[in-house]
């Protein structure tokens, strides 16, 4: 027996872009929001420095360059129209938040507050412009809450804590999901007209990582299994400031404030890496630069992290160096004081699980894994595309990290994930719900919950003395290693192998939990099950790309090749130890590739 | 380091009350709370059931009474609370297995004080605009991350649930104070009724247990004044 339900339109996920895309489209579609965690437990919470909008409420600032900027971060493979739409949607998308009572921090005349970001310039001087519109350093916690608040005010309908297992399809469209309820392993049936996935990223593959226990790719490895591509799986980023072992994120913000990455020598080494904006170059270049100084023996005491320096002082002396300016013209000085109102969150980690003060002492930062620029390939519209010809799944929609609609290419830009799930969020649901107006039910099948029971029968029954811990373990080292900042052909082949071998001791598992109620080692075990089928598309993808571009930065082919691979991955799981590799073009509106330089 | 953590147990399909177990295992002084019981349920005792998430005290899922204090097992450190730890579900609110409890009242009492912006003008081109010190008024307030850390530690909240509790009052003190939103009188209405902020006995247990520092017991007063004086300065 399973629980029937039905609405027009369902979200899977409640992070920003699920929130978004269900307050749009419960405007006009009868709509409901099933996520595995309690909304306000999204990882978007975690977000912290800012959302774009080149609103110049300091100094010049025009979408285009935006626009501009996103796409050379991207070291050229974004879809250039869905980039220049994002960015002339955002700066809307930011004071339709401050309409829902966002809390922004404020200029003096009261206006939302700006600071430079990695990558954000002034294009005409090439210097940094603020463009990050920020809530001291929780923007992404104000962000979430504050759609969530909106939600609630709505009526949204909400199943918190149901994890969606499964997508249904009846005659090629998408016809609802099979989910079950945690807290009686009850399986759901929620049959739909439109579906939106907005499950969130899945950087829990690799051993070092900013994301959550729950970013475990549910979306995709759900997709996949129906025979559904993933795109670009090859590029993921590495953030090059998290806290050094934990992989807890220190925001990008840290070094728009003025902070500066020193190695072992006290050097201020990223002027030699991006002579025009240093520490402000985009991440997947500060993180090669990181890597490369830890490799040439410049790591901290030896050690593989660096220090982040945003001592008050510190930042007053390079900055005075930059010749780096107030708004007024004035030399740009900070003081403590300052620095802990404007990163609260910040100093307050690194005094918890570091014992360092950042007022007083340097942070030690490495790498860390942190955002899938890969995802469930969409069109602008935000509909899912199920092949290389752009062909649409009918009634199937995607959003935030877990699309691709390839705004962020091979490398994506600080604070234009919260630009991306907010305005492509908000066209799910629109679009959806305009979806589900002109469409009807599609008639379910009887055994619908099948796949979804097969899957969990399988882990729950499975005999041997394999645990999920532990393949998890090895899963996320051979990755890290492998499949992470820098990576070469024998290393992203091993790794590919160990993927597969460990997808094989998967299947001898056992669990010790055979309860119902809140059975988290089965949900465990059914996550693992989603990322090792991401680790291997991803290791796959990663392994046929031979040159480097963005996050795939291959040692074997140091340079970008433009005649062979400016195309976009698509990759089918078709079966065992089969990972099918297509490619599709980029879409190339105004600004032909050129060599990246910052 | 070796480390006892004494876990409180309860499977509703297994047990007909609540026991403790207790697990030894080698860990630094620098590790997580959250870590030892990932741990704990990765290679000794697959049931061990708790909620977590983002690991870093931002998301609020995993409230526990760590040593007898409400405290995020995730922002916990080992050499914090010692080489004996004893981690029970937080009190108020029914436990459903190990520190797993019924969430739901808890939400119920947050969705009671309109926790949620109003401002019924229509909307300028740009920004409202708000000066940063009326922006600083409500600042401590809009860091609520809503674990039910303060509210299950209220021995008012403890006596009567259906007080609101101090976390559902932090989050009505946040739209309260902020000069854009429209809808104090009705929330400070609310809140001064029978199950409101007079339910407040200034036990501070609230704020000591809030890991965001939030002055929750301020606020409460803050707000008891502005419902004697009807002035929100």
């Amino acid at each position: 027996m399973s629980n029937q339900h039905q609405y027009e339109v369902i979200v899977v996920g409640a992070g920003g872009a699920g929130l978004m895309a269900a307050l749009y489209a419960s405007r006009s579609a009868n709509t409901a929001v099933i996520s595995k965690l309690y909304p306000t437990r999204s990882h978007t919470g975690a977000a912290q420095g800012g959302i774009s909008a080149a609103i110049g409420n300091y100094e010049e600032d025009r979408p285009e360059w935006h626009t501009y900027d996103t796409v050379k971060g991207s070291d050229y493979l974004a879809d250039q129209d869905t980039v220049e739409f994002m960015c002339n949607e955002s700066p809307k998308a930011v004071y339709e938040l401050e309409h829902m009572g966002l809390p922004f921090s404020r200029t003096p005349e009261g206006k939302i507050a700006q600071r430079p970001f990695g990558g954000h310039t002034n294009n005409e001087t090439g210097r940094p412009v603020r463009r990050a519109c920020y809530a001291a350093d929780r923007t992404g916690h104000m962000i979430l809450q504050t759609l969530y608040q909106q939600c609630i005010k709505n009526k949204v309908t909400f199943y918190d804590e149901f994890q969606v297992l499964d997508l249904l399809v009846v005659n090629g469209k998408a016809a609802g999901v099979v989910a079950i309820e945690l807290a009686t392993s009850e399986i759901h049936i929620f049959h739909a007209k439109a579906v939106i996935f907005a499950t969130g990223g899945h950087g829990r593959i690799w051993e070092i990582t900013s994301n959550a226990y729950a970013n475990t790719g549910d979306g995709i490895a759900i997709t996949l299994r129906r025979g559904l591509p993933a795109e670009d799986m090859e590029f993921f980023q590495f953030h090059p400031t998290g806290i050094y072992r934990l992989g807890i994120l220190i925001t990008e913000g840290v070094r728009g404030e003025g902070g500066v990455l020193i190695n072992d020598k006290g050097e201020r080494f990223m002027d030699r890496y991006a002579p025009h904006v240093k520490d402000l170059a985009s991440r997947d270049v500060v993180s090669r630069a990181e890597y490369i100084e830890m490799k040439e023996g410049r790591g901290i005491g030896g050690k593989r992290y660096l220090y982040l320096d945003a001592r008050p002082e510190t930042i007053n002396k390079y900055a005075a160096i930059d010749g780096r300016t107030n708004p007024d013209g004035t030399p740009y000085t900070i003081t403590g004081e300052e620095l802990l109102k404007k990163l609260p969150d910040i100093i307050d980690f690194c005094r918890t699980y570091l014992g360092v003060d950042p007022v007083t002492q340097p942070m030690p930062v490495q790498p860390t894994a942190h955002y899938a620029m890969g995802g469930i390939p969409t069109n602008i519209k935000t509909e899912v595309i199920i092949d290389e010809n752009n062909t649409v799944m009918p009634g199937l929609y995607a959003a935030g990290e877990v699309a691709c609609v390839s705004v962020h290419g091979a490398n994506r830009l600080g604070t234009n994930s919260l630009v991306d799930l907010v305005v492509f969020g908000k066209h799910a649901g629109i679009n959806a719900a305009e979806y589900a107006r002109g469409a009807d039910f599609e008639p379910l099948p009887a055994d619908a919950a099948d796949f979804a029971r097969q899957q969990l029968d399988a882990i729950r029954h499975s005999k041997g003395d394999e645990k999920v811990y532990q393949i998890g373990l090895e899963m996320k080292q051979v990755m890290f290693d492998h499949v992470g900042v820098f990576r070469t052909e024998a290393g992203m082949t091993e790794a590919l192998a160990k993927i597969r071998e460990l997808k094989e001791r998967f299947k001898h598992i056992h669990l010790e939990d055979s309860g119902t109620v809140f059975n988290t080692e089965l949900l465990s075990a059914w996550e693992l099950s989603n990322l090792l089928d991401l680790a291997e598309v991803t290791a796959a993808s990663a392994v046929a790309r031979r040159e480097s571009r963005g996050a795939h930065a291959h040692e074997d082919y140091p340079k970008r090749d433009d005649v062979n691979w400016l195309k976009h991955t698509l990759a089918w799981l078709r079966g065992k130890d089969d990972v099918e590799l297509r490619y599709k073009p980029v879409v190339i509106t105004k600004y032909q590739p050129k060599e990246r330089v910052y | 380091m070796q480390v006892t953590l004494k876990v409180y147990r309860y499977n509703p399909e297994k047990d007909k009350k609540p026991h403790y177990d207790t697990f030894t295992l080698e860990a630094d002084p620098t590790e997580r709370v959250l870590d030892l019981m990932e741990r704990i349920k990765g290679l000794q005792d697959g049931t061990l059931t708790f909620r977590r998430s983002c690991a870093h005290g931002v998301c609020g899922s995993d409230a526990m009474r760590i040593n007898g204090v409400n405290r995020l097992a995730c922002k916990t450190l080992v050499q914090d609370v010692g080489k004996k730890i004893t981690v029970e579900p937080i009190l108020g609110l029914p436990v459903i297995k190990d520190m797993i409890v019924d969430m739901e009242p808890f939400f119920e009492n947050y969705r009671s004080v309109m926790p949620y912006f109003v401002n019924n003008d229509p909307p300028p081109n740009g920004e409202r605009l708000q000066s940063p010190e009326e922006r600083e008024r409500f600042d401590d307030t809009t860091k609520c991350i809503l674990c039910a850390a303060c509210t299950t530690s209220c021995p008012s909240f403890w006596a009567n649930g259906k007080y609101v509790g101090p976390s559902a009052i932090v989050n009505a003190h946040r739209f309260i104070f902020d000069s854009r939103d429209q809808a104090a009188k009705e929330r400070l209405e609310i809140l001064a009724g029978q199950f409101g902020v007079y339910r407040c006995r200034t036990i501070f247990n609230c704020t000591l247990a809030c890991p965001r520092e939030i002055q929750i017991t301020k606020a409460i007063g803050e707000i008891k004044e502005a419902i004697a004086t009807g002035n929100l300065d």
